[in-house]
């Protein structure tokens, strides 16, 4: 009993980085919507655009259908739209001398396809311009909470003098005005102020033109300085400029600083929100301090007083001249040692004893009994929970954890009768993720319906996966993967697309003969099937009962071997009978407890599993993943742990819990130290 | 305040130390007792017995340098040498005896001196021959602690050729050897010839995968070693750019080294090797390694949160770095206000250190001279080229103040320091008119030029070289301050170098001057020094001196006076270097020498009637050579010039002598001035 006990904590370690990677989803998510928004925002007629194009190309599937409607007229007219179009585009542009141009002033009708193209490639440059901005943000901030404090993305369009004009994704700002005295001086702010969690921000400006006097100045302000000036002549405004190098720190003479600047130079700013000072770069050369004890929430900003001055500016777009991330390592040591070296004083004594206590605390709350008693004897501690209780939560987490949910939700019902009734979402969420099991193949009943796995109380293997991997021949697997998608468009899709799917196969003559492929393709699995079965039961099942030692490599070799619901033709049939109960199940809560959103969703993932080929290589495949086991066995655990009156969460984990949320309080309060003291780094 | 509070902790210190003193009275007779007991049972017949008396020794000097001092005096060294050595003697008596030599060795200064007197050195080495790790190991670690210290002469560890070659090969056999052979070679590689040997050793390839192992300080020796090795060292850098680590080039680890997560030693040590190889030739100093890593990380090495030593040694390596080049001058002299920050060097002691903390004060007081030799290294690094940087510099706060304190302070180190960036800045046209004069820089230095080693006086004579510039008001007090005998003296000089500034300060003064301090020059030189200085074997020499004589013999009067004392004897001179093997610009002097001579009124007949000479000149006149061509046109043009008495006799002669056919000749010379000058002196002859 005792080495498998201590096996199952190092899987139990990793539900951090599992939830780290939920955050990570999430961020990205937030990234595209802000995207929507902001182009949004930034013009309505790239919208009237958009729509033009979606009308226009969704001629083609609205052309298929009529086609297949027999509407013959209206679907080979709707069909024909698209390529004639282009046609049209083609020989415009082989006639016209300088086509592009012509087409962008020509009327809307015939230069529309082009012009679309047109769009969505330079969208297509676009994103990747930002998918390489995301993530060198990303990277350098990553301490940011973007939905809270957006870091700035380019200069606003809003925010600016009337003397500034903005290009090239508001990225380029150039001076329009006179420019004869210090008056026509005109700034522009970033879109976003900078977030105290960045701990170092940088940007970079680079110099287009000086034009006429080169009176350019790089800075900061904050919200609602005077655009009518440069940076650096106001309160909480900060500047450096480029025609005499002096840094001008919210007063309208300046100190020597730096040398000057000019046309092609690179001019870097960088704030650093720890100790509130700021420095500036020069092609790669920091110059040094320039101001201290700046306030916060500034925002990255440029003036200009001439004609002809153009600057960009770099906000991550492009890699930095400087290097900005050796800057940031040094702060990095330099928090995390402070912290280290945090003064404990005399109190090093209370310290070990309250940690011991966490320690404990939390190998009761995993249930990990042997390891806790053994943990708890030596710190001489008392644990405060029966040595049974523990153990049957014990085996019930390693039910959960080795995918035998079936059992695992048998075991709960018995041992803690009414846990379930009265907690139907809990039940539910038991329920789908069996399901998912089910899909895995690893699920008991499935598993019996395999016919190689007998019910082994006492065997859990660390990782059941191995146990579903029957060994096919390449080819026969292949079509098999194809028949099922089949089985799942029919089975598992809206009712109103398998009634039209069913219409079309049976229509059109050549896919009706694809149904009958079906048909014989199934038939001629089950003789595979057997094929698989044998081998496996000798193959397989050893490889099972000595699992311990086999570590995730071997585990991604077998993932090409696997076979949906372990490949058991009568284990299928109980899946899709089981999704079904699901389904009712589902229509049931909502009937009775209303609209569940996290409910349906996590139904729908389930499902979705079906609609692929390889279930496991899909988008929704992570489900499959036996990571996923942890957050559900963890709610179960504290459920139970809750009827008995005992904490929800073990205190190692809210005090970890507490200290991340501090950090994001540091965030908002804007101490820039919490950028460099993430909770993660200290759980290795 | 000060001066009342400064006396009294002295007092309590050395009160404190007789108490301690008359303690240890008492306590050393019974030391010394308990001392002679270890050392008697190191001759007890039974060899367990002295393996456990030497254990119980080693436990027994851990951490107590009196007990090492006593067990030193008592002998046991011979004693433990003679165990080590003995082969009969059990290997674990032997380890453990090269672990109690390593204690010794541990202590002061004066324990290392008595165990190399003993010459635990060879017994040492003799003991790595043996095939047992761990007793490999522990007479590493003593030969280790040995050598680096400061009194060990490092060549005991090159007398025996097999030496080097067996402990590269034990180099890969653990963790601490490879820590403790680096270590040690690291300390004794000082000289060229070191490095030849470590080099030819194949040291490079033994040591460069050490780079990336796992043990901090094993990398960090590592480290160590090549920049040692790589000092100025034009072969090892050479080297050390082809090698790989791990598919990696050496500058891409060493600039790995240099992020600022890693240590500051590592940071320090990986900048210098680059620099050693930037400046060996090996990398390009527009190399981003170095622009854009190298010089910041030396920069950052300055800074004010920095230790003292890390200051100094960030510093010098950054004056070495880039002294040739300005284009880093440039980028170091915006960078992170080096200029400002290096200001900072020169606060110490600092006043609140005095007042607050011995211990400190005692420390910056060690340091203060360090740090301002290493500050003016830098200044003058810094500005050797730029006269933007320069007048950055001499605007910083108090900064020719400290320059002229620097001139006349006791270390030596500080006053070649100060001279060194007093003569960089005085390249500076702007700053000898303005700053220099202001400060009356000229005094300290001509004090400094009265007694001084030969380095400061190269770095300061050739300071008085631009001080002597015509447009240096610090001409005129400096010439009435006696330096002309002074510089006389320069040129009887052994160091050619002393010789070269001497003359050519000589030369800059003479230029322009008044027919006084021409004749004073004169009289002070002396013809015979003069011949002496053309025949000098250094072609610079011989270039100022030419400069010199051609200053001397600028206006009309003064060619007359100068030559109608002294003409014989530099008609000769002339003709000597016209005659000897010269190079082009030495020849190319001499003629315009010639040509003023032929300026002169009077002098002038001192070329008409030496015939010899004009058929050199003609001779000349027809080199291959432009500008000797050009010289020797000079010449026959002032011989020939119309305006002056006598001339219509010159000009037959001349022409008598064929010399009007090769001005012909060359009046049509592609050379555009040698053209010009030609047909001026053609018009000569039809005025």
């Amino acid at each position: 009993m005792e080495p498998r006990q201590e096996s199952v904590i190092p899987a139990s370690g990793r539900d951090y980085r599992s939830s780290s990677q939920d955050s990570m989803s999430s961020v990205t998510q937030r990234w595209t919507v802000w995207n929507c928004a902001a182009l949004l925002c930034q013009t309505s007629a790239r919208i009237l655009v958009w729509l033009l194009g979606l009308l226009y190309f969704s001629s083609l599937p609205l052309g298929i259908y009529l086609l297949i409607m027999q509407n013959t007229t209206m679907g080979v007219l709707m069909v024909s739209l698209v390529p004639v179009s282009l046609l049209i585009v083609m020989v415009w542009q082989a006639v016209g001398i300088d086509g592009r141009n012509q087409i962008a002033m020509s009327g809307p009708s015939s230069g529309c396809g082009f012009l679309m193209s047109v769009v969505v490639h330079g969208d297509l440059a676009l994103s990747e311009q930002e998918k390489e901005l995301n993530q060198r943000l990303r990277s350098l901030y990553p301490a940011v909470n973007e939905q809270e404090t957006p870091l700035p993305r380019s200069w606003s369009p809003k925010d600016k003098f009337s003397y500034i004009g903005l290009s090239q994704n508001n990225l380029r700002v150039h001076y329009k005005g006179h420019g004869k005295t210090p008056k026509d001086a005109a700034s522009v702010r970033a879109t976003h102020p900078i977030p105290a969690a960045c701990g170092v921000y940088y940007f970079e400006v680079k110099i287009i033109s000086k034009g006429r006097d080169g009176y350019m100045g790089i800075g900061l302000s904050a919200q609602g300085v005077n655009m009518n000036r440069l940076p650096g002549w106001d309160k909480h405004s900060y500047g450096y400029h480029g025609d005499d190098g002096h840094s001008f720190c919210s007063s309208g003479t300046g100190q020597p600083y730096g040398p000057t600047f000019t046309t092609g130079d690179v001019i870097g700013c960088c704030v650093n929100l720890i100790n509130n000072t700021c420095f500036y770069t020069k092609n790669g050369h920091s110059l040094g301090i320039a101001f201290t004890d700046l306030p916060s929430n500034l925002y990255p900003t440029v003036g200009l007083q001439t004609p002809g001055e153009v600057v960009d500016a770099n906000f991550g777009q492009h890699p930095f001249v400087f290097d900005i991330e050796d800057y940031m390592r040094e702060w990095r040591t330099k928090i995390q040692a402070q912290i280290d070296r945090f003064p404990i004083g005399e109190r090093e004594g209370e310290w070990q004893a309250m940690i011991q206590k966490m320690v404990a605390s939390y190998l009761v709350h995993h249930s990990y009994c042997a390891t806790a008693e053994a943990f708890a004897k030596s710190t001489d501690q008392a644990v405060h929970e029966e040595l049974a209780s523990i153990k049957n939560r014990q085996k019930i987490q390693k039910l959960v954890l080795s995918g035998r949910m079936g059992e695992a939700i048998e075991t709960t019902q018995q041992l803690y009768p009414s846990l379930l009734e009265r907690n139907s979402d809990l039940l539910f969420m038991l329920k789908v993720r069996q399901f998912i099991e089910m899909v895995n193949g690893t699920d008991s009943e499935v598993r019996c319906l395999g016919g190689r796995s007998p019910k082994s109380q006492d065997s859990y293997p660390g990782s059941p996966r191995l146990f579903n991997s029957p060994v096919h021949k390449a080819s026969s697997s292949q079509t098999y993967q194809t028949s099922t998608y089949y089985i799942h468009k029919i089975f598992f899709l809206p009712a109103w697309v398998k009634k039209h799917l069913t219409k079309m196969i049976l229509q059109k003559s050549g896919l009706l003969h694809q149904k009958k492929n079906f048909y014989t393709e199934v038939e001629m699995e089950v003789d595979h099937f057997s094929n698989g079965v044998s081998e496996s039961s000798s193959n397989g099942f050893l490889n099972g009962s000595s699992t311990h030692g086999i570590d995730l490599e071997e585990l991604d070799s077998a993932q090409s071997k696997r076979q949906l619901c372990g490949g058991s033709q009568a284990a299928i049939e109980r899946m899709i009978q089981f999704g079904r109960e699901l389904q009712s199940m589902s229509e049931h809560l909502r009937r009775e407890r209303g609209k569940n959103s996290a409910n349906k969703k996590m139904l729908k993932d389930a499902f979705s599993l079906l609609a692929y080929s390889d279930p496991w290589n899909s988008p929704v495949g992570y489900q499959l993943d036996s990571i996923q086991r942890e957050p559900v066995c963890s709610t179960l655990n504290s459920a139970i742990l809750e009827t008995h009156n005992l904490p929800k969460q073990p205190p190692l984990a809210l005090a970890v819990g507490q200290a991340a949320q501090c950090l994001s309080l540091m965030a908002r309060t804007g101490s820039g130290s919490c950028a460099f003291a993430s909770v993660d780094d200290y759980l290795h | 305040m000060r001066n009342d509070g400064r006396p009294i902790p002295t007092l309590e210190v050395s009160a404190a130390q007789q108490q301690i003193h008359l303690h240890t009275f008492f306590i050393l007779q019974e030391v010394t007792a308990t001392s002679r007991h270890y050392v008697d049972r190191l001759f007890d017949p039974d060899p367990q017995n002295v393996l456990q008396g030497v254990i119980d020794m080693k436990n027994a000097v851990i951490g107590n340098n009196k007990q090492k001092a006593n067990l030193i005096v008592l002998g046991a060294v011979p004693r433990l040498l003679y165990l080590l050595q003995q082969s009969s003697s059990s290997l674990e008596l032997r380890t453990e005896c090269a672990v109690v030599l390593g204690s010794l060795a541990m202590g002061t200064e004066n324990n290392i001196k008595s165990l190399v007197d003993c010459h635990i050195i060879p017994a040492l080495l003799q003991g790595l021959l043996c095939s047992d790790l761990i007793f490999i190991e522990a007479c590493l670690r003593c030969l280790r602690t040995v050598f680096i210290s400061p009194v060990t002469p490092v060549q005991l560890l090159y007398t025996d050729p097999t030496v080097i070659p067996h402990l590269m090969s034990l180099l890969s056999r653990s963790r601490h050897t490879k820590e403790y052979i680096t270590q040690i070679f690291a300390h004794c590689c000082k000289t060229p010839e070191h490095q030849t040997v470590l080099f030819n050793h194949s040291a490079i390839q033994n040591i460069a995968p050490l780079l990336i192992s796992p043990s901090d300080k094993v990398r960090m020796q590592a480290l160590k070693c090549f920049s040692v090795l790589a000092y100025e060292n034009t072969q090892v850098s050479m080297t050390l750019v082809n090698v790989l680590v791990d598919g990696e080039q050496l500058s891409q680890v060493f600039v790995r080294m240099m992020q600022r997560d890693k240590p500051i030693e590592m940071q320090l040590t990986a900048a210098k090797c680059l620099t050693y190889m930037c400046r060996a030739g090996a990398i390009r100093t527009d190399d981003n390694c170095i622009i854009l890593k190298t010089l910041p990380c030396l920069v950052r090495m300055c800074s004010k949160e920095r230790l003292l030593e890390e200051r100094v040694e960030g510093a010098e390596t950054l004056a070495y770095l880039m002294e040739p080049d300005v284009e880093l001058q440039r980028i170091a002299s915006f960078t992170d206000h080096l200029v400002s920050m290096l200001a900072d060097y020169f606060k110490y002691p600092s006043s609140v250190s005095a007042i607050t903390d011995i211990k400190r004060l005692d420390h910056d007081l060690k340091h203060a001279h360090e740090l301002r030799q290493a500050a003016f290294k830098l200044y003058a690094s810094l500005g050797s080229n730029d006269e933007d940087i320069r007048k950055k510099i001499t605007e910083t706060e108090n900064m020719m103040d400290r320059i002229v304190s620097g001139l006349s302070e006791s270390s030596i180190k500080v006053r070649l320091a100060a001279v060194r960036c007093l003569h960089s800045l005085s390249r500076s046209v702007q700053q000898l008119r303005t700053s220099f004069h202001d400060h009356a820089v000229w005094k300290p230095l001509m004090k400094l030029l009265q007694n001084a080693p030969d380095e400061v006086l190269v770095m300061a004579s050739s300071t008085l070289c631009n001080l002597l510039l015509e447009f240096s008001p610090s001409k005129e007090p400096i010439l009435d301050s006696g330096v002309i005998e002074l510089l006389c003296s320069l040129t009887q000089s052994d160091s050619p170098a002393l010789r070269v500034n001497g003359i050519w300060a000589l030369m800059n003064m003479a230029f322009q001057a008044d027919q006084k301090v021409k004749v004073e020059i004169v009289r002070a030189l002396g013809t015979e020094q003069l011949f002496r200085l053309l025949s000098d074997p250094d072609t610079n020499v011989l270039m100022k001196t030419l400069g010199l004589l051609r200053n001397l013999l600028s206006t009309r009067p003064h060619i007359d006076q100068i030559m109608s004392s002294h003409g014989k004897q530099i008609m000769q001179a002339v003709t000597l270097i016209l005659e000897g093997e010269h190079s082009i610009e030495v020849k190319e002097q001499t003629l315009c020498i010639l040509a003023n001579i032929a300026d002169g009124n009077t002098a002038k007949e001192l070329i008409m009637t030496n015939d010899d000479m004009l058929q050199k000149i003609k001779y000349y006149m027809g080199h291959s050579n432009v500008k000797l061509q050009l010289a020797a046109t000079f010449c026959i043009s002032n011989l020939i010039w119309n305006e002056e008495d006598g001339s219509q006799e010159r000009q037959d002669k001349l022409k008598d002598m064929g010399f009007v056919d090769i001005l012909h000749k060359l009046t049509q010379a592609s050379d555009p001035n040698l053209c010009d000058r030609a047909k001026t002196a053609m018009q000569q002859y039809l005025a």
